[in-house]
């Protein structure tokens, strides 16, 4: 656990020496504390307390990354229970697992495909993480040849489901350089998977049915010199997965217990009697760090992807776009004004409905501090008032010529107010929801 | 190496609600639904108890909507031309209550009636033995207009009736109270706002035994994540024994999925959305299902599919023995 401003203090020299530019020992403690400073600021340190203050400050869960021909994928470091204390900081990975059983021509269609696969979500680029390639052979040079296919059609992180150290080897042998995450120590394996770990420098995932036998694994592990790690606790069920996950999570944030501090693999396609969406979601709420997928479907991929981003945005700060006046396919002095607000989720609906529209319009976006229409309007940020100010603000006289204003369906009952504001300006209310922008627009704006 | 599993001790919990009433009580339900009184954070059996599952609602409308997706229309067939059929269909397919929601104007176009309002209401406690919630068009004037009449119709019958919210709730509050009902106290994703409501409709005399609270959910992809941080804090602050916060919850994904362009349209949209049924039955069932971590205690749901998926979640959540 992070130690406090005066436990930190006693560890200090407390001599209030200045030379770490804070008045007195006790302030540099407080900032250490706040981590605002860093400790090699004081030069007068000992070297004992360094090393306790430096374990007191490693991270509860460890961060673990993992790294593709090209990009990576981080997971760990998580420091709430709760995305509304803070945040959740490094989105879980989704994997999806190949075989090298399977024809080599297939593996690499498979791969290409879903390497391939993104969608645009609010500006936002969402992809499959990468590829768990299992040796269902068990045969090293099978194993070989299906990381090599894979690895020649896509760039992304590797996790090398290889039971055995030869096994490893022969996956690592094929991933020319990468990082990938070898799966897995347990009982019987680990001094030899951490031998082949810790050459080749890749993270290292322990699998044990109990908590405690997982963490007798760790502490090995890591005396064996494997920093990285990652926790397969065999997780199968809704259940099971959600009192293991919430455990662990507990362990590390609030005992700081170190032999289970680490981000944790799943696999929720494995029961077969499962959901295997359903219990992905909840793997993406509840406390997953990895996540393999034995099923890629475009349609239930791009509905766990907007799941983690949701998940996984920061609470402090709603996603915004700069407030101002948008262009959709060119419009003229005759083309309608809408307004919104500026959350990105808000703005991105209407704008695409417009844009799909295949009509010319004008977006008059408000600073609406990051809120949706109906929520802004109830905290004060989407009135009258508002509108009619940044309408001003951005000189939308100057791009119009018809005096017409379309309002969401939702505030409707700013209307008599936005007309005093705006003299002279018609006051239209257009849908509640994005969606029926089109037929609104065909209805209300002929030509 | 023993662990020890680290536990919280909460010093509230979440009141319990009963909705419908059997003839025993003087309705005519062949039983009663009871939501609420967890003691921990859902699901966690180890420091907490969970007495009754998270209920699942299908919302049916007094007539064939005209703006709900070809998929569900697809899913409900012929049930959706009569409200009293499509209950049944409900009831068959699984649900606990039925959430009838009332349209602003009847099929030809013509505002909606307090005679029809009683009519359909009639029609759909004869047709199903669940327990009934009602709710109106949305519009204060219209809600009031209509639910006072079914409040008074099915007297005795303890309907959830919807939609209070801070512009409209007196009317609505007042029929529950002369006719022995419950209400929804609906606020648009915010802890203040939904306690400040339960205060006023409190102060009004409806018990806390009669109170469910909506704090409004996004749909996934759409503020999701806002409706359910404020349902993670509104049940930490019920736990910590805030008495204004620990009304059970209900929330619509159902109403808020099937709005949406993912679950409404399927052409002309980007092919890696993928097939369309498949992702607006996982746009609804994986928003219900992320709900039900966050402390929902009611989900109001419109595919029978994606009813039936979150059925099997919920089993095997509060029973430690189906997943053993």
């Amino acid at each position: 656990m992070a130690l406090s401003g005066l436990e930190i203090y006693k560890l200090l020299p407390q001599t209030n020496c200045k030379d770490c530019n804070y008045p007195t020992c006790l302030a540099f403690a407080m900032k250490l504390a706040a981590k605002q400073a860093a400790l090699k600021d004081c030069p007068h340190v000992s070297e004992e307390a360094k090393i306790k203050l430096e374990a007191a400050s490693a991270p509860p869960i460890a961060l673990v990354t993992i790294q593709g021909g090209e990009g990576e994928v981080q997971v760990g470091n998580e420091t709430v229970l709760f995305r509304h204390e803070k945040t959740f900081f490094h989105r879980p990975g989704l994997f999806w697992r190949l075989r090298d059983n399977d024809d080599i021509d297939e593996l690499k269609r498979k791969a290409a495909e879903a390497d391939a696969y993104t969608v645009d979500y609010v500006g936002i680029d969402l992809h499959l993480d990468g590829f768990a390639v299992e040796a269902a052979s068990s045969d090293p040079a099978a194993f070989s040849a299906a990381v090599s296919a894979i690895s020649s059609v896509s760039k992304k992180p590797l996790i090398l489901l290889a039971p055995t150290a030869d096994l490893a080897k022969a996956g690592l042998e094929a991933t020319n350089g990468a990082r990938p995450l070898l799966y897995a120590a347990d009982q019987d394996n680990w001094e030899t998977m951490a031998d082949v770990a810790k050459q080749a420098g890749t993270p290292l995932a322990v699998r044990a049915d109990t908590l405690e036998a997982l963490a007798d694994l760790t502490q090995k592990l890591k005396q064996a010199g494997v920093e990285e790690l990652v926790l397969d606790p065999e997780v199968s069920g809704y259940l099971d997965s959600l009192e293991r996950l919430t455990t662990l999570r507990r362990l590390a944030l609030k005992k700081t217990f170190r032999p289970l501090g680490y981000p944790i693999i799943t696999f929720p396609g494995t029961n077969g009697e499962i959901d295997e969406t359903l219990l992905a979601a909840e793997h993406i709420a509840k406390y997953g760090g990895l996540i393999v997928l034995e099923e890629f479907n475009p349609a239930s991929l791009y509905a766990l992807l907007v799941l983690r981003q949701n998940i996984y945005t920061n609470p402090q700060k709603p996603i915004q776009v700069q407030p101002g006046v948008y262009e959709i396919n060119s419009p003229d002095k005759d083309s309608p004004l809408m307004v919104t607000t500026n959350f990105s989720i808000t703005y991105f609906s209407v704008a695409n409905e417009i844009e799909g529209s295949g009509r010319p319009g004008w977006l008059l976006v408000t600073d609406s501090e990051g809120m949706s229409v109906l929520t802004a309007w109830a905290a004060g940020k989407f009135d009258a008032e508002r509108v009619a100010k940044d309408a001003k603000a951005f000189n939308v006289e100057e791009k119009v010529s018809h005096h017409k204003v379309i309002i969401p369906g939702h505030v409707a009952v700013i209307s008599g107010e936005l007309e005093e504001e705006m003299p002279g300006w018609e006051i239209m209310v257009g849908p509640r929801e994005a969606v029926d922008i089109t037929s609104y627009l065909k209805a209300m704006w002929p030509n | 190496m023993t662990i020890e599993i680290p536990k919280e001790k909460w010093t509230g919990s979440v009141c319990e609600v009963t909705f419908g009433a059997t003839a025993d009580e003087g309705g005519t339900r062949s039983r009663t639904l009871t939501v609420g009184g967890e003691t921990a954070m859902p699901f966690l059996h180890f420091e907490g108890v969970t007495p009754n599952p998270p209920a699942l609602a299908l919302e049916i409308r007094d007539r064939k909507p005209d703006d709900w997706s070809p998929l569900l229309h697809q899913a409900w067939g012929e049930a959706m031309e009569d409200p009293g059929e499509w209950a049944k269909a409900a009831e068959t397919a699984g649900a606990d209550m039925i959430y009838l929601a009332l349209s602003l104007t009847t099929a030809d176009g013509e505002p909606n009636t307090p005679e029809n309002a009683r009519a359909v209401v009639r029609k759909v406690l004869q047709a199903s033995g669940l327990p009934l919630a009602v709710a109106g068009p949305g519009q204060a004037e219209v809600d009031n207009q209509l639910l006072v009449p079914v409040a008074e119709e099915a007297e005795g019958e303890r309907l959830l009736l919807g939609i209070c919210e801070d512009k409209n709730y007196r009317t609505i509050v007042a029929a529950a109270l002369a006719h022995n009902h419950l209400v929804q106290s609906k606020t648009p994703m915010d802890v203040n706002l939904s306690k400040q409501l339960v205060i006023l409709i409190h102060d009004m005399g409806l018990p806390l035994e009669r109170i469910i609270m909506d704090p409004t959910t996004g749909a996934l992809g759409y503020g999701f994540e806002y409706g359910y941080s404020v349902m993670e804090r509104l049940r930490l602050a019920a736990f910590q024994g805030d008495s204004m916060t620990q009304q059970p919850m209900l929330v619509n994904p159902g109403f808020e999925t099937w709005k949406v362009k993912e679950s409404k349209v399927g052409e002309g949209v980007p092919e890696n959305w993928g097939d369309w049924d498949r992702r607006a039955q996982e746009w609804e069932a994986i928003t219900a299902t992320t709900l039900i971590h966050s402390g929902a205690d009611i989900l109001v749901l419109r595919h029978p599919e994606s009813l039936h998926r979150v059925r099997t979640v919920v089993d095997a959540l509060v029973n430690p023995a189906a997943t053993a």
